[in-house]
């Protein structure tokens, strides 16, 4: 009997919560007109960055495509006209295609880049009808002409604290190679020449 | 033309509008149902179609009518289709003997011949003076729709679910029929009619001197409309969707139809038999009497449907049959006895209720003290 009661006003007390909620505000989101904030660092679509003049900062160097772990990146270099060039070192990207299909959003192409100049920006709502639709080209991916930013870098800096130590080239604004695979630099596992970036790297590596 | 002619006529436009403004009730039931229920889990539900999602009903019913209506190998084709049919006609005939008003006070059309045999009333389809039977009557065929329709489906997860309504309505209908009758004790009447009259006259409303034959009527309700927590026939994790599981398009929205219409009848019971009707108290004669207390009231008991919904979860299949026969049938049963010694020493209203109240509680007081040497 007294089982029987206490089963009651647990009854009530389920019906009391559901009443409850039923007073609150709901939680959801109506996404495409009221859309929740991401975090700066939220790693969506690529884009490609300008200089302030203009000029591509993508030099051609495939070292994105080649650290690529999923090869979601094709790019066919060509040398730059000495009186009309378009990025700023010897060569630019004449094609420059992402497969959004292929791509993990890993974030390893903008730490790759010596030169900042492919990000991957806060734009996560990536859809399409067709799979052209998501093979994007140099045009879709470059930055309007007369704009010049750089992206998510900006939110890699401040920097994380030490103990969580991102490899990430765009910090220093130098790349050494230190930060991708022997696989993408294409030069096996070569010690590099240049002072690493982060002390605690090198200590690890002569602890090999 | 006759007469006759001219009443048969307009007895079956009546019907027919009560039928459309049920099923009226019915769409904008589903959608109300979807955003209460969402509303309770800090959702929010249907709001695309129109504002609010007004209009979320009629673009289910226009799919549903496009979708195409499957028949499997097994199924017998003539029950097949005929079982929907019996779930709906049956839902929506028991309402015809519910006095949605009792008398004709906005539109004074149909001044009813005072105590005559053809009594006729504006807001009732029919006053047979058997009401109550006819309904329980009725409401006991809509389990032939159900059965009928699991078991011509040719599935046996259908015929489970059938198998179950049958164990489920008909052990629950027991303790349905015995809720009504201490009531119906008391005012000396089948029809609903007298029954809604008879708490007009007193001013006082059935649930306060039938408080235990209301909660017990409310839960077999529940149970006979195949409603959460009681709906094992339907029980979507277990049977895929039970007795329905093989129909689609306008044969399964006839089931739901039947479902919700079987809903707003014992609903419109429940409202006439113990609270009131049509009527409210402590208002002035043309005000305390109108259809739209009826609907109110009504809504207010689907809305403890829905709430009820939302809140528990389905009752396994032993727990089912406890509740039944060894809860609900014993309750029924006791109140029944009560009532009846109250109405033969003709004990005012709060009588009852003190007398039920008091029984429950001596029953209480009476089993801890006779358990106490079990557990020490």
């Amino acid at each position: 009997m007294d089982k029987v009661i206490d089963d009651l006003i647990s009854l009530g007390k389920g019906l009391s919560i559901t009443f409850k909620n039923y007073l609150e505000k709901p939680v959801t989101k109506q996404y495409p007109e009221e859309k929740r904030p991401v975090p700066n660092r939220t790693r969506g679509r690529h884009v490609l960055h300008r200089y302030e003049d203009g000029l591509e900062r993508c030099v051609g160097c495939l070292l994105c495509q080649g650290t690529c772990p999923a090869g979601a990146i094709y790019i066919e270099a060509e040398e730059n006209e000495k009186d009309a060039p378009v990025s700023k070192g010897e060569r630019h990207a004449r094609i420059f295609d992402v497969d959004l299909l292929r791509c993990i959003y890993c974030g390893h192409c903008e730490m790759a880049c010596p030169t900042n100049a492919i990000t991957l920006e806060n734009n996560t709502a990536l859809a399409g009808f067709t799979r052209e639709s998501l093979l994007l080209h140099k045009e879709d991916l470059l930055e309007p002409e007369g704009t010049a930013t750089l992206g998510t870098t900006e939110y890699w800096d401040p920097k994380p604290p030490e103990s969580v130590k991102h490899k990430v080239p765009s910090q220093t604004g130098r790349f050494d190679g230190s930060s991708t695979s022997a696989a993408a630099v294409g030069r096996g596992d070569l010690k590099l020449h240049s002072k690493p970036i982060n002390p605690k790297v090198e200590e690890e590596g002569d602890d090999e | 033309m006759s007469w006759d002619f001219l009443l048969l006529v307009e007895t079956i436009l009546r019907a027919l509008i009560t039928c459309a403004l049920l099923q009226l009730s019915f769409a904008m039931m589903t959608r109300w149902e979807r955003r209460l229920i969402a509303h309770m889990q800090w959702r929010v539900g249907p709001n695309r179609a129109g504002p609010a999602g007004i209009f979320q009903p009629f673009a289910d019913g226009l799919k549903l009518l496009f979708k195409e209506q499957l028949m499997p190998d097994n199924a017998r084709p003539f029950l097949f289709l005929i079982a929907p049919v019996i779930s709906l006609v049956v839902s929506l005939t028991s309402f015809a003997v519910i006095p949605v008003q009792l008398g004709n006070f906005p539109f004074p059309v149909n001044t009813p011949a005072e105590g005559g045999e053809h009594a006729r009333y504006l807001f009732q389809i029919g006053d047979i003076n058997v009401g109550v039977l006819f309904l329980l009557g009725i409401t006991s065929l809509s389990v032939y729709g159900i059965v009928l329709g699991g078991w011509a489906s040719g599935n046996k997860y259908s015929l489970i679910g059938s198998i179950r309504a049958s164990a489920q309505m008909i052990s629950y209908e027991l303790a349905l029929g015995l809720s009504l009758l201490s009531p119906l004790l008391m005012v000396g009447s089948l029809s609903f009619r007298d029954i809604a009259n008879f708490q007009a006259q007193d001013a006082v409303w059935l649930v306060l001197a039938q408080p235990l034959a209301c909660v017990v009527f409310f839960i077999s309700s529940l149970a006979e409309t195949n409603r959460a927590p009681f709906d094992l026939p339907e029980a979507e994790q277990e049977l895929g969707a039970g007795f329905h599981t093989e129909y689609s398009g306008m044969r399964f929205s006839l089931f739901f139809m039947a479902e919700y219409t079987a809903m707003f009848t014992v609903g419109a019971v429940l409202v006439t038999v113990f609270f009131g009707g049509s009527t409210v108290p402590l208002l002035p004669p043309p005000f305390n009497d109108s259809f739209v207390w009826l609907i109110a009231k009504l809504w207010c008991v689907m809305f403890v449907f829905i709430w009820i919904r939302a809140t528990f979860p389905r009752f396994r299949y032993d727990q089912l049959m406890n509740i039944g026969w060894r809860v609900l049938l014993p309750l029924g049963m006791l109140n029944l006895a009560i009532t009846a010694v109250g109405v033969a020493l003709r004990f005012p209203w709060w009588g009852f209720s003190v007398a039920i109240v008091g029984t429950v509680v001596l029953l209480y007081v009476a089993g801890k003290l006779s358990r106490r040497g079990e557990h020490h």
